[in-house]
């Protein structure tokens, strides 16, 4: 009965969802205020209604309900209880349910909460959310009912990918789809003030927490992304410029840009039109990654649900959403009006500089993620495009940006004084230059992005503190702090990259017990291989202990993984991070000698790619929160004031 | 600047940028993409050494040889018509097994080896790369005769 009710709850969902478009565009079109009224509580049904649907599926899941397909084609009996509740997600029909739910919710929460929107533009948003959301009931209830029974059923499912099974991909996928689901949000709102034609400050001040809240699941979730794969793949890289990387990449990038130019339009009343089209692309770059990972269209690493039936209805509903959205934002962008102007040595020149920067980094992203199904669908060459070509070009991109980076949150708003500039990046500059002037005669063999990229890094960390120089630290807002602290993660993360890509120390050797393997100044005394065995996997486990040049001991364990379920194997690196860099360990096969092939890695500052992620994520944290609390206290100003009138 | 310019000014500088950004694009593209070969592809038109290619096949039955030093593996690729010899030296991945569908990044040397890079395996049993979905799966598993080098 769980399955069939759940089913129930998802079509009921449905009927909402289409309900609140219709109320929200009849209310629009007759100007009926007693419709406007009644949006907001369809709004909250209907994200009720979808998440009791999503509840019910995770229930089954965790309790192995093996009548139901989905639980019998992605989960088993034994597994871990972690592994059970993250594979509601870990599939294809349970991760558009997660999605559409987080739609629904986000859309519960704006009926909720939403106070200082006008009314109109509200209920447009909210019919423009219904709308989305209308596209994923169908392809749910059309082609991916997670709720199909099976029969006759079977004693035991066949268990979740064993890459997957992985505490911190449990979480991965959820929280990339927050931040789709957020640029949703944002998207919407961009179509409601289209259709009303209230492009302004209100408007930007509503959508921007949204903006913000996707950027920090979506840099969250490429940080949580990156580490996966650097470990979980045991091929000692972090960022491999596989397609569905990208298609993480891609939606920061436009939520990036968008978050910068948002702030121009809430504080300065500036970029109207060109926000609009950010909105519109950061949505696009959400669904065409949603497209790229589902439908299995691009050949990737990560790819695990192919099916170009399900690839062809994601493109379908991208087509009518970007379609829908280009043409209205073509029709309109004539009725936007100019916001207020700036010169271009100014804060807001400084942030047209970031969102040029961004989007071309973006239009090169794109254009080599799509390349070879391009050149595929026209001349049937197969191709593919790699690190080589990422890096090169949108490396130099990089840095130019970075630099702008450290650049801009010292110009005024509006105008400056191009001297005043030079006085105040002196000492920012200064430091790249002795950071280069050291890296260059203490180094040899540093190619020169990472050169630069180290340099530029010592700058931007100095940089970054600048907004906070001779000011009263407790009367600076929270969200100064915030664009500080995320500023300097960018710097940190920067050092992690160029040290990991300049310093690395690589060692592959096959070993007998008893050897040692000996790596900068680690020396690996190889002990023994023992049988090892887990909840639902046995392994082969290597043995050994690594000394440190100061005399230090570490034991490490590097395993070979077994899945019964699925027949396939994994192997776990062992991972040893000390505060100047991580000790990498694979284990591999072993040969009819007695000898086991063993890759060893040392990554000086590795860890400060994540660590750099995790400022990120804080920083915009902090400025969500500082934004929310201040818009919180105007508005009961605000409405003190009224009452006193 | 007066007002009216603002705006052509950014839409100019923003068009001006994504002309730049294509034509970036297009030059990086023409040497760095790496073009995907079968055995093959490579027996009729055969890269230039040095060029980096992907290659794509099964690993011919039997083919599979560990050399002395434990950590380089030479195999033979084929796809039901050709053969290509591979090097790789680094831990094979996980289900690298006889008689698999294997897609390899690296490039030729001057004796006609192909010298891998990187190594992909099928990950799962129901992971197929897709550049070797049109390729016959069980036509590596009767073959057993070895290329002589």
């Amino acid at each position: 009965m769980i399955a069939e009710t759940g089913l129930i709850a998802l079509w009921l969902a449905a009927a909402l969802a289409l309900l609140q478009f219709a109320l929200g565009a009849i209310g629009l079109r007759a100007e009926r205020e007693d419709y406007f009224a009644a949006i907001r509580p369809v709004a909250v049904a209907q994200g009720v209604f979808v998440s009791l649907s999503f509840l019910l599926l995770i229930w089954l899941f965790l309790r192995s309900d093996m009548s139901v397909r989905l639980v019998v084609m992605n989960s088993a009996s034994v597994k871990p209880l972690l592994y059970k509740f993250a594979g509601t997600w870990g599939n294809h029909e349970g991760s558009m349910l997660l999605w559409v739910t987080v739609m629904g919710l986000a859309g519960a929460f704006i009926a909720l909460f939403e106070r200082s929107l006008k009314k109109a533009t509200l209920v447009a948003t909210l019919a423009a959310q219904a709308f989305i959301s209308l596209g994923f009931y169908a392809f749910l209830l059309i082609s991916s009912n997670p709720f199909e029974r099976m029969f006759p059923i079977p004693a035991d499912g066949q268990g979740l990918n064993p890459l997957l099974q992985d505490p911190g991909l449990a979480f991965h996928p959820p929280t990339l789809y927050f931040g789709y689901v957020g640029l949703s949000v944002a998207f919407s709102f961009a179509v409601g003030a289209m259709i009303t034609r209230d492009v302004g400050a209100a408007f930007a001040k509503a959508m921007r927490p949204w903006v913000l809240g996707a950027w920090i699941f979506l840099t969250l979730g490429i940080t949580a992304g990156s580490y996966w794969a650097y470990y979980e793949l045991g091929w000692g890289g972090w960022w491999f410029w596989d397609p569905v990387e990208n298609a993480s990449l891609m939606p920061w990038l436009a939520a990036t840009a968008l978050l910068h130019s948002v702030t121009v339009l809430a504080t300065r009343d500036g970029l109207r039109a060109w926000t609009l089209m950010l909105a519109v692309v950061a949505f696009s770059m959400s669904m065409i990654g949603t497209f790229l990972v589902r439908s299995g269209i691009l050949t990737s690493v990560h790819a695990f649900a192919v099916d170009p039936e399900r690839g062809s209805f994601i493109l379908a509903l991208l087509a009518i959403y970007i379609g829908g959205a280009m043409a209205l934002f073509a029709l309109r962008v004539g009725t936007v009006k100019e916001g207020s102007r700036f010169e271009l040595i100014s804060r807001e020149g400084a942030l047209v500089a970031n969102n040029l920067l961004l989007s071309v980094i973006l239009a090169l992203v794109f254009i080599g993620t799509l390349y070879p199904l391009l050149v595929e669908a026209v001349t049937g060459e197969k191709l593919s495009v790699g690190p080589p070509y990422f890096n090169l070009a949108t490396g130099p991109l990089a840095l130019m940006l970075v630099a702008v980076m450290a650049a801009g949150p010292l110009l005024r708003w509006r105008r400056d004084n191009p001297k005043a500039l030079v006085n105040r990046i002196s000492i920012p500059v200064l430091v790249v230059a002795a950071a280069l002037f050291a890296l260059v005669s203490l180094t040899t063999g540093m190619s020169v992005l990472a050169l630069l990229g180290l340099a530029l890094a010592a700058g931007v960390a100095v940089a970054s503190f600048a907004p906070l120089w001779k000011r009263n630290l407790r009367r600076t807002p929270l969200h100064t702090y915030g664009m500080v602290l995320a500023h300097f993660g960018i710097a940190v993360a920067l050092v992690g990259m160029a040290c990991e890509s300049s310093f690395t120390e690589e060692n592959l050797v096959a070993a007998k017990p008893g050897d040692e393997i000996v790596i900068n100044q680690w020396k690996l005394e190889f002990e023994a291989i023992e049988p090892v065995a887990g909840p639902n996997w046995t392994a082969l486990e290597g043995r050994m202990t690594a000394q440190y040049g100061d005399g230090t001991l570490h034991e490490i364990k590097p395993q070979n993984r077994m899945f019964a379920a699925a027949q396939t194997q994994t192997s776990e690196a062992a991972l040893l991070t000390r505060w100047n860099g991580q000790l990498y360990v694979v284990l591999g096969d072993g040969d009819s000698e007695g000898r086991w092939q063993v890759r060893v890695w040392w990554k000086p500052f590795v860890p400060l790619i994540w660590y750099g992620g995790i400022l990120v994520a804080l920083g915009g944290l902090l400025a969500m929160i500082g934004r929310l609390r201040r818009g919180y206290k105007q508005r009961k100003q605000r409405e003190y004031a009224e009452a006193m009138l | 600047m007066k007002a009216k310019h603002q705006r052509l000014t950014l839409v100019l500088l923003a068009l001006v940028a994504l002309i730049g950004a294509g034509l970036l694009a297009a030059y990086a593209l023409q040497d760095q993409a790496s073009y995907f070969y079968t055995p093959s592809d490579i027996a009729d038109r055969k890269p230039e050494a040095g060029q980096a290619i992907r290659l794509g096949g099964m690993v011919e039955n039997g083919s599979i040889q560990r050399s002395a030093d434990g950590v380089t593996v030479q195999f033979i690729v084929q796809d039901g018509t050709a053969q290509q010899l591979v090097t790789y030296t680094g831990i094979t991945p996980d289900l690298f097994v006889e008689g698999s569908g294997v897609v390899a990044d690296g490039r030729l040397d001057g004796n006609g080896m192909f010298v891998a890079e990187t190594l992909l395996a099928k990950h799962d049993e129901n992971y197929i790369p897709r550049e070797l979905e049109s390729i016959d799966m069980t036509a590596g598993k009767h073959k057993t005769e070895t290329l002589v080098q």
